[in-house]
């Protein structure tokens, strides 16, 4: 498939979440895509609270399959969790368990009043009870397909698709 | 290459027994996935899920507490559960063996020792022994080795200094009786430090110490010219026999670290120590408590290391 317009999907996503902000709403992107997306919305949105970051390494479902991969980002969540309103946001949501990862390690901070689930792309496949509320676009990607956010040096954001074991 | 018990047939690292052999890519995995985890302190919940459901035995046949403490911190921020094992009064001193003390806890399934040992080789010989999916963890070892100390050291050495390759160490005291030492010798070489200096008298020098390509003081105030690290060793008056030694005051005077001495290094030059330190004798209280130590930052690093080594051991 082509992929989509990273750069229009993003403005449009921006649209979306703009109707719900509040003066403190918090933003929190998911390591490394939703980290790039997340740094953009908040300038674009010049929100109050600072931004947090999180890698979901030490809460994932598979560590016992696949161990500890390298690189792993330390998470900062420079504001109290308690009470906040926070817009979660990744590139690509697919099965839902990086989702799942990623609030139980929110959840370990605070208890936030609620946690909204913005995502540039929708690809489906779902295996878990998780559904964004802010979507740039559902994309069909064939199930062998990788489909993934790229960064270029100017900070364009773009997406590119790619075949596992390609 | 020799046969390395620590890594397994598909190359990845099951044990951590000794620096030695290591490459640089594990030592900078470790301190890397520390650098992650130091943010766990940050949550409320101190605690991240990786380790549910496993059982740790901590396995200290010579005392410790703050290795042996930040062990059992670090196994419990991973979710794993430990048990402190106090050998003093358990079955080893009514005659079992070791591997047979280690057969029965690998029957309560245990999935990781941490062991601490007298006798150097000790942790590898069990390693040798465990079936697999069972990790061991050398928490030091006679005078052979101490990998996680070593591995706390680097990472503080890195947080302050920024990297490893334009840095003058020196290792200043007992070199000879010292398991820290001779980890933080392999760990510095692999990580590319390009000069590691030990500082001692010759009778707490190990024969043929600068094969470990480092060089060799006898006098402290030459040896500790412009050097960025000083990590100070404590004098182990418990493994000395016979007379390797005029007296402790006679060693401070030469070897002790004095603010006059400290002077010689490099004014941002931060001081180090294993722990547990001997006041007055490698160490005076001015420099142990002064603006350029690091001694207190080394223990709480220690909990993120250890909790990297486990976790990655365990995934493995």
């Amino acid at each position: 498939m082509i992929p989509p317009d990273a750069e229009r999907l993003l403005a449009a996503l921006a649209e979306q979440i703009r109707r719900d902000l509040k003066p403190g709403t918090a933003m929190v992107g998911i390591y490394t895509g939703g980290v790039w997306l997340a740094q953009r919305l908040h300038q674009m949105f010049g929100l109050a609270t600072p931004m947090g970051t999180i890698d979901v390494a030490f809460y994932r479902d598979d560590y016992r399959k696949t161990g500890l991969r390298t690189g792993v980002k330390p998470s900062d969540i420079p504001f109290p969790v308690e009470d906040a309103d926070i817009v979660l946001v990744d590139d690509v949501l697919y099965t839902g368990r990086t989702i799942r990862a990623a609030m139980n390690e929110i959840f370990d901070y605070g208890r936030p009043r609620s946690i909204r689930l913005a995502a540039l792309v929708d690809r489906g496949g779902r295996q878990l009870p998780i559904c964004p509320q802010y979507v740039g676009a559902q994309v069909q990607v064939e199930g062998d397909e990788l489909i993934e956010l790229q960064r270029d040096q100017s900070g364009r954001l773009a997406l590119a698709v790619t075949r596992r074991g390609a | 290459m020799a046969f390395n018990p620590q890594i397994g047939t598909d190359g990845k690292l099951k044990h951590l027994l000794t620096i030695e052999g290591l490459p640089m890519a594990v030592l900078l995995h470790v301190l890397d996935t520390a650098k992650s985890f130091m943010s766990v302190t940050a949550q409320e919940v101190k605690k991240v899920p990786l380790l549910r459901g496993k059982a740790i035995f901590n396995l200290f046949f010579e005392p410790s507490t703050r290795t042996r403490t930040t062990f059992e911190i670090a196994a419990k921020r991973l979710s794993a559960d430990v048990v402190n094992l106090n050998i003093a009064t358990s079955s080893q001193t009514k005659g079992e063996t070791l591997l047979d003390t280690v057969a029965n806890l690998t029957a309560m399934h245990a999935d990781m020792f941490i062991v601490r040992h007298s006798q150097s080789g000790a942790a590898h010989l069990i390693a040798r022994h465990v079936g697999p999916g069972i990790h061991v963890i050398n928490a030091g070892d006679g005078r052979h080795a101490h990998p996680t100390q070593a591995l706390l050291d680097m990472f503080t050495i890195r947080h302050y200094k920024g990297g490893f390759n334009r840095l003058r160490v020196a290792i200043v005291g007992d070199i000879l009786h010292s398991r820290v030492a001779r980890s933080e010798i392999h760990a510095l070489t692999t990580l590319g430090v390009p000069e590691v200096r030990v500082i001692g008298p010759r009778t707490l020098l190990p024969r043929q110490v600068e094969k470990l390509g480092v060089q060799v003081y006898h006098d402290m105030t030459a040896g500790l010219e412009d050097v960025d690290v000083i990590i100070m060793l404590r004098l182990q008056q418990e493994r000395m026999s016979g007379a390797l030694l005029p007296s402790a005051g006679e060693f401070f005077k030469s070897y002790g670290l004095t603010p006059e001495k400290l002077a010689r290094a490099r004014a941002d030059a931060i001081v180090m120590h294993p722990g547990p330190m001997n006041r007055g004798i490698e160490i005076d209280s001015a420099v142990a408590d002064g603006r350029q130590s690091v001694i207190l930052p080394q223990v709480t690093f220690g909990i993120a290391v250890r909790m990297a080594v486990m976790s990655i051991l365990a995934g493995n």
